[in-house]
């Protein structure tokens, strides 16, 4: 029996050798990766991954897909809590407070040789990875939201395909326009759609921004639901289906919405930049891209995932997890994964490389959501961010659906809200 | 009379000491099962319980709250919204699949071509995992180009956001899981109906009982055993049942489809609130044990067995 241990013990490492002929200090590193748009995220990951540990012969990177945003957050913790957390995650930019109140996370500062480094990313970006001074996240995966319209719908509806709505008033009269009902009086087209689950409080952000209001404090332990122009910046929304019947009733799937933009069945949407080439790829029409239209100012929160470095990791992994961050982020990685995909390129300098330079000329639209960077405000961020954003989106199911007034379901979800955070003051 | 003062004392010797090694051996065997029950199940429950009584603090420790928990969870609009979800859940689910369980079972219990080929048909969506089946129904309910709007188009009715309107998004599901469960309980009630001995259907025939009359009064309340087996098996099923939610619905809109047990997930691993879910946890523990009780205590008692 003992004999037999051994030989097996025996066998397995030889097995395990031949399999991964690789020096003995290697470092192995398990990332989870978040996917919450179209088109073959994980086969670009895995590519930049394998390019990666080609050039780092001592690093070997596992990418673990674990779902979207919130599946992956729930894993990570769970993981965490089960005693195998990962080494390096991206997670939503926004789970910074709940990470640093789980303890799971160590700061960038101390691992990095030259802090000057952060000083390459686009701030906007920063704003909510750095906190109390420190760095908490690397950004990556990252984004705003941007409004997609259909230029031949434009034309059919005598608009001028080139011009997108600037304003709230225009495109709510420009979505009446271009809803087109077929012969029995059902709508074939509607006119615009703004998607109210998986995050419907990155919409309700951003119509708040633009009608002049923060949604939380810095200190991230309060939110804004029940001010006036929150509440008016829901009505603007609901009516938009309830009363000018120019968006479906109903609540609007965020993960088939750009099935919907690309069948024709809307003629606007608003969607993640994220989704910009699995848009491109997939429309059959001349499409555009534009900066969300203005109330009071222009603006869109932030959005999307950032690089964050596990406590629990040891300090070979945590420095060999910074190798791999600085990698990936690099101008030519950062240019190539916005070409692919549509997010934004980190940093300014990704848009200076010869191949972003190329794209753009080639398809202005990829940087459209660049430019609104300029307006934008870091995205809903608080402490029990999970629970914050499931009071937010139920707030606004309950109103696109009519089940409750936009006053009253905000009313509801600030008073639960107001309950989490106390413990947080 | 010495003789027999001799032989008492072996013979109640003996039957006392069978009796130790009686003992000992019924402990022995029952030994695993209750070291695997005790470990699993009791131990679980007692700690969820406990668990419920107190707060734990991010760094790690824990706070005795008493009855904090409750009163919160009195206070949590969601979890009634889920409470009263499931109630409707249950009961739209339940009886519905039972009866057409039983009428597929009597269907194909008969004599006829295909019968095979229709049994396999009835049991296919218990086969398919809840996923899977999800998977196949949010195509159907798709607004626009789902099956149901597209059979709604040829009759120039206008599309419908079948689960995005709260006031369809629970019948919804409801179909849903009839369809999912009628198959599995018509296993059970061809397997009683294949027991059920034809010479009482003869009887019944040769006396002049009508179809429905023998049915009622004879092949029901053979069942009985079957139904009540059947019964649980739905309850249970009703509160145990939420992958579905997980790639429908994800509880909303607003919460309108929002299950007990999807909500425990959500408190436990979204929000990472162990304390609170292991409240929720002892409502539903109390819900299954009460229904347990009523089965073991009243129903039994009230049903013929063979």
């Amino acid at each position: 029996m003992k004999v037999f241990g051994r030989t097996m013990l025996a066998a397995a490492a030889v097995a395990i050798s031949a399999l991964a002929p690789r020096p003995a200090a290697a470092v192995d590193l398990t990332m989870y990766y978040p996917v919450a748009v179209g088109g073959p995220v994980t086969k670009i990951i895995d590519d930049m991954v394998a390019r990666f540990e080609k050039e780092n012969a001592d690093i070997k990177v596992t990418a673990v897909y674990a779902g979207n945003y919130t599946d992956t957050m729930t894993k990570a913790m769970t993981a965490m809590k089960g005693g195998q957390p990962p080494q390096l995650s991206v997670l939503l930019s926004t789970d910074v407070f709940t990470l640093m109140d789980e303890n799971a996370i160590v700061p960038m500062d101390g691992l990095v040789a030259d802090k000057a480094w952060f000083k390459e990313f686009y701030p906007a970006f920063m704003a909510n990875g750095q906190i109390d001074g420190k760095t908490w996240s690397i950004p990556f995966q990252r984004s705003t939201i941007v409004l997609y319209w259909n230029k031949d719908a434009f034309k059919e509806a005598g608009l001028d395909p080139e011009k997108a709505p600037a304003t709230w008033d225009e495109m709510a009269s420009m979505a009446a326009k271009l809803v087109k009902k077929d012969a029995s009086g059902n709508v074939a087209r509607w006119g615009i759609e703004i998607p109210s689950t998986g995050y419907a409080y990155w919409m309700l952000q951003a119509l708040a921004i633009e009608n002049g209001q923060k949604l939380m404090n810095e200190a991230g332990n309060e939110v804004y639901l029940t001010a006036p122009k929150t509440i008016a910046a829901l009505d603007y929304w609901v009516d938009l289906s309830r009363k000018q019947s120019v968006m479906p009733k109903g609540s609007i799937d965020w993960a088939t919405l750009r099935t919907d933009f690309l069948e024709g069945k809307t003629a606007m949407m608003w969607h993640t930049t994220g989704n910009l080439t699995a848009v491109k790829d997939g429309a059959k029409f001349n499409f555009g891209v534009a900066m969300l239209p203005a109330k009071e100012r222009r603006g869109s929160p932030t959005g999307g995932g950032s690089f964050y470095i596990f406590k629990s990791a040891t300090p070979e992994q945590q420095k060999a997890a910074v190798k791999f961050i600085q990698w990936m982020t690099a101008p030519e990685r950062a240019a190539e994964w916005s070409i692919k995909t549509g997010y934004v390129a980190v940093s300014p300098s990704a848009y200076k490389t010869p191949d972003m330079e190329a794209y753009a000329k080639s398809f202005p639209p990829a940087t459209v959501a660049r430019d609104q960077l300029e307006f934008a405000v870091p995205e809903l961020s608080v402490h029990e961010n999970g629970r914050i954003y499931k009071f937010v989106g139920d707030a606004v199911q309950a109103a696109v659906t009519g089940t409750q007034s936009p006053q009253e379901a905000l009313a509801g979800a600030q008073q639960q809200a107001d309950r989490v955070l106390r413990a947080y003051k | 009379m010495s003789g027999q003062t001799d032989t008492h004392p072996l013979i109640s010797r003996k039957p006392r000491s069978y009796a130790w090694w009686n003992a000992v051996n019924a402990w022995l065997l029952l030994l695993p099962a209750a070291v695997l029950l005790v470990a699993f199940t009791h131990y679980p429950i007692l700690a969820t319980i406990r668990h419920s009584l107190f707060v734990a603090r991010r760094n790690g420790t824990e706070v005795f709250v008493g009855a904090d928990n409750y009163r919160a969870m009195a206070a949590d609009p969601i979890f009634w919204k889920a409470l009263i979800n499931n109630f409707w859940f249950a009961l739209g689910t339940i009886p519905t699949s039972i009866a057409l369980a039983l009428l597929m079972a009597l269907w194909v219990n008969r004599n006829m071509r295909g019968r095979g080929f229709l049994r396999l048909a009835y049991f296919t969506p218990t086969v398919l995992p809840m996923i899977a089946v999800a998977n196949i129904w949010l195509f159907f309910y798709t607004p626009d180009y789902g099956l149901l709007d597209q059979l709604r188009g040829l009759f120039g009715l206008s599309a419908w956001n079948w689960l995005g309107e709260p006031s369809t998004v629970m019948g919804c599901l409801i179909v849903m899981v009839i369809w999912k469960e009628a198959g599995f309980f018509m296993i059970f009630y061809l397997a009683a109906l294949q027991q059920l001995s034809p010479d009482l259907e003869e009887a019944a025939a040769v006396e002049g009982a009508s179809r429905w009359y023998t049915f009622r009064r004879i092949t029901f309340p053979l069942l009985m055993p079957t139904t009540l087996f059947v019964a649980i098996n739905a309850v249970i099923n009703s509160f145990k049942l939420v992958d579905h939610l997980v790639i429908m619905t994800k509880g909303g809109p607003s919460n309108a489809s929002t299950l007990l047990l999807y909500y425990i997930y959500e408190v436990a691993f979204t929000f990472q609130d162990s304390a609170y879910a292991a409240t929720l946890t002892v409502v539903l523990l109390v819900i299954l044990s009460t229904l347990a009780l009523l089965k073991f205590g009243y129903l039994d008692r009230r049903i013929h067995y063979q």
